[in-house]
């Protein structure tokens, strides 16, 4: 779908982007994540063609990038806006047909949209009269409404309430289904990891990581568990695993264990059955933030 | 290309439906028939009443002398000044003419009223009063009356222009008004639009739509089409105005021919530009007559096409710059240091035009000021009236349109990078570095 190869990018000072290269697979929804000033918006911008790389190369569904592309692309930035005076109704139908949409058609799907997303009267209203959210909802709609083969949502959830977060993150969803591809871009990294089915992470201009989100987190397991038992146990004698913390509960105790070498989940219980009632085992897997402040730490 | 006419389209729509807009095409139109009419009013009212004067003449030479007209009455006085200065205050409409027994020698006479009388009755008395001691001089030479009467003569300087039509006339008063308007309108209009075009770039960049516009098309289309809209705009609102005031104006010379006085001067006038000899009376609208005459005789659609020309193509040249200082700024306050470049070029030809070019349009400095593009709409619309040669006006528009598209090409090097720059103090180093970056 995308191919993102070698780029370089500089600005007056410094360089934002540093031969980063990443691809996105049709259907994917991805995540481009790394703290402010990492380069995102750099590469975002890239994608969109609001400015052109240094070096490298970007492909769109194997043709090398160009205007025929910008129709097929939506995007939400991450600083919001729109005209302040123009009615609601008006400025999407002007959007709209910037991406290429009949007048009519645009307004048959803005139609079809105010009322998905319970806006039936805001047609004649200006932006000015709307609340943040309301803008939010009205910018998110626009971004999609020209059916985009590709979605590139920058901090799609910050201003948003969670009722409306919700309902932007099951749109989002369901466009996915009906096969939109999705690049997220967050410095929140915990907001999107559910949603993500691919990532890179970008750090200082670089891109430290990349991949899907189940091999990464299935690289960055290191075997350790969350185990809570009903009652104490003795557990200076066990083989299976050693104790990382543990934390006393009125109901028992909650430990963080880490298998030794050459034994599985199954060892741990067979071991612990006799010994203890076993309310839960269950894996600890690194969030994608632990996996970039331990990969940053890494590097360094 | 498509998509620019979009950008037009709306930049264009949002403001011609802006109440403002209304406002302001209907507002200046009015102004100009309120002033015909006021004018017309005027005149009309000081036709209406007549002026009643007392003749206290201790020279004796004017003694039944001075003839009456529809406006004025002279009646004339024996006794001392200061009984008659007495008498007059005890009417407000009754003048009196004070005529000194040095009058011959001094030349010093006085009127006295309540009311100030105006200048065209002040006028006609003074010219009468010169007629009549010229001719009791000639008598006085021994000058013969009837060789007087077939010399009188009346010289009125008719300057003649030789153009390919032949001769033609040409009024230094008309021609003055016409460059001088002209000239103002498009100083004025390339502020007023050059501003809003500014403006539009700095609203788009603080409410950041820009970034989703420039996702939609590439910076320069939108900033062509916010040009384009904007002096779309500034084209509707003049033909409107043209339109209006030509209509309103026509209706109101409609009212005021129902005066037969009027009527029997526009005859006059409208007789006088078919070729007509007519014999000028010594009247003081003369001066008015004169001025209507050769303005009957300026080519107005000529006028009107070279300033529709020069409007466009200094708008073109200045709202790109505009454009760029819009980009390269966070709010409005933050121009001023890239405003004085742009401004300074506008308001020196301005000043030297209304010194220079006018005095002598044909000077070198008028010349070179009307070709340069940077100062030449407003300086050739002074010179334009007078009659410049072909070629110049040729040189002076090919340069203008080479020189917006220029500035444009400049500007939209700047503006692409400008609108994505938040926060940052500009300086003229920085704009010069933008310029260079590549894609």
């Amino acid at each position: 779908m995308l191919k993102v190869s070698h780029i370089v990018k500089e600005y007056a000072k410094h360089r934002a982007l540093d031969d980063v290269s990443l691809e996105v697979e049709t259907g994917t929804i991805f995540g481009l994540l790394g703290p402010n000033g990492a380069g995102k918006t750099s590469l975002i911008r890239i994608i969109n063609q609001i400015t052109g790389p240094d070096e490298g190369e970007v492909f769109f569904n194997g043709e090398k990038l160009n205007q025929s592309h910008i129709n097929k692309i939506g995007y939400l930035p991450e600083e919001r806006g729109l005209y302040k005076k123009m009615e609601i109704g008006e400025q999407m139908l002007y959007l709209a047909q910037l991406k290429g949409l009949s007048r009519t058609e645009a307004a048959k799907r803005i139609k079809f949209w105010f009322e998905k997303m319970g806006m039936q009267d805001w047609w004649k209203k200006k932006v000015e009269d709307l609340s943040k959210g309301m803008q939010q909802k009205v910018q998110f709609v626009a971004t999609v409404l020209h059916e985009p083969e590709l979605i590139i949502l920058d901090e799609p959830f910050s201003g948003f309430d969670p009722v409306n977060a919700e309902i932007i993150k099951d749109e989002i969803l369901e466009l996915n289904k009906k096969g939109s591809t999705i690049i997220f871009s967050t410095h929140r990294m915990e907001s999107v990891e559910l949603l993500c089915n691919h990532i890179a992470l970008l750090n200082k201009s670089h891109k430290i990581l990349d991949g899907s989100v189940k091999s990464i987190k299935n690289a960055y397991r290191d075997n350790t568990f969350y185990l809570e038992t009903t009652r104490v146990f003795d557990i200076t004698n066990v083989k299976t695993f050693e104790l990382i913390n543990s934390e006393k509960s009125d109901e028992g105790e909650k430990i963080k264990i880490k298998l030794k070498d050459g034994f599985s989940t199954n060892d741990v219980l067979s071991e612990l059955i006799p010994l203890t009632g076993i309310n839960y085992l269950e894996e600890v897997i690194p969030t994608i933030n632990d996996i970039f402040i331990e990969k940053v730490k890494q590097l360094n | 290309m498509n998509k620019v006419f979009l950008i037009i389209q709306r930049e264009y729509l949002s403001r011609v439906k802006k109440k403002s807009f209304l406002i302001m095409t209907f507002l200046v139109p009015s102004l100009f028939l309120a002033m015909i009419f006021l004018v017309g009013y005027l005149s009309k009212k000081g036709d209406d009443s007549k002026k009643e004067f007392k003749v206290l003449d201790q020279s004796g030479i004017f003694q039944n002398q001075l003839s009456n007209s529809s406006t004025l009455n002279f009646t004339y006085l024996d006794g001392d000044y200061a009984k008659a200065k007495k008498d007059i205050r005890k009417d407000e409409n009754v003048y009196l003419l004070y005529i000194p027994s040095d009058y011959a020698k001094s030349g010093k006479t006085e009127i006295i009223s309540e009311k100030k009388p105006g200048f065209a009755i002040v006028d006609d008395i003074e010219s009468q009063m010169e007629t009549i001691l010229r001719n009791k001089k000639l008598i006085a030479a021994g000058i013969d009356t009837a060789v007087l009467n077939s010399s009188k003569a009346k010289v009125s300087i008719n300057a003649k222009q030789l153009t390919d039509e032949g001769e033609k006339d040409a009024s230094i008063g008309a021609t003055f008004i016409v460059g001088f308007v002209s000239a103002f309108l498009i100083y004025l209009s390339l502020f007023i639009y050059g501003a809003q075009v500014m403006r539009g770039v700095i609203e788009e960049k603080t409410n950041r739509i820009i970034e989703v516009i420039v996702s939609s098309v590439k910076p320069f289309q939108l900033m062509l089409g916010k040009i384009l809209g904007i002096g779309a705009v500034g084209l509707t609102q003049f033909l409107l105005w043209i339109i209006l005031s030509t209509s309103l104006s026509t209706l109101a010379a409609g009212y005021f021919s129902k005066d037969e006085s009027v009527k029997a001067k526009v005859e006059q006038v409208k007789n006088s530009t078919k070729g007509q000899e007519i014999t000028k009376a010594a009247s003081s609208n003369n001066k008015v007559q004169d001025f209507l005459q050769a303005a009957d005789t300026i080519n107005f659609p000529y006028i009107i096409s070279t300033f529709f020309f020069y409007f466009l193509g200094g708008y073109l040249l200045y709202s790109a710059l505009f454009a760029a200082v819009g980009s390269a700024v966070d709010n409005e306050t933050e121009t001023q240091q890239f405003m004085l470049p742009i401004t300074l070029p506008l308001i020196f030809t301005f000043i030297l035009g209304m010194n220079v070019i006018v005095n002598n349009p044909d000077s070198t400095l008028s010349f070179w000021l009307s070709i340069i593009p940077f100062t030449s709409p407003i300086a050739m619309m002074i010179r334009i009236p007078f009659g410049v040669p072909g070629w110049q006006i040729a040189l002076s528009m090919a340069l203008l349109i080479i020189g917006f598209i220029f500035t444009t090409w400049v500007a939209s090097r700047i503006y692409r990078v400008g609108i994505l720059m938040y926060g940052k103090k500009v300086t003229y180093k920085e704009l010069a570095k933008w310029f260079s970056y590549k894609e």
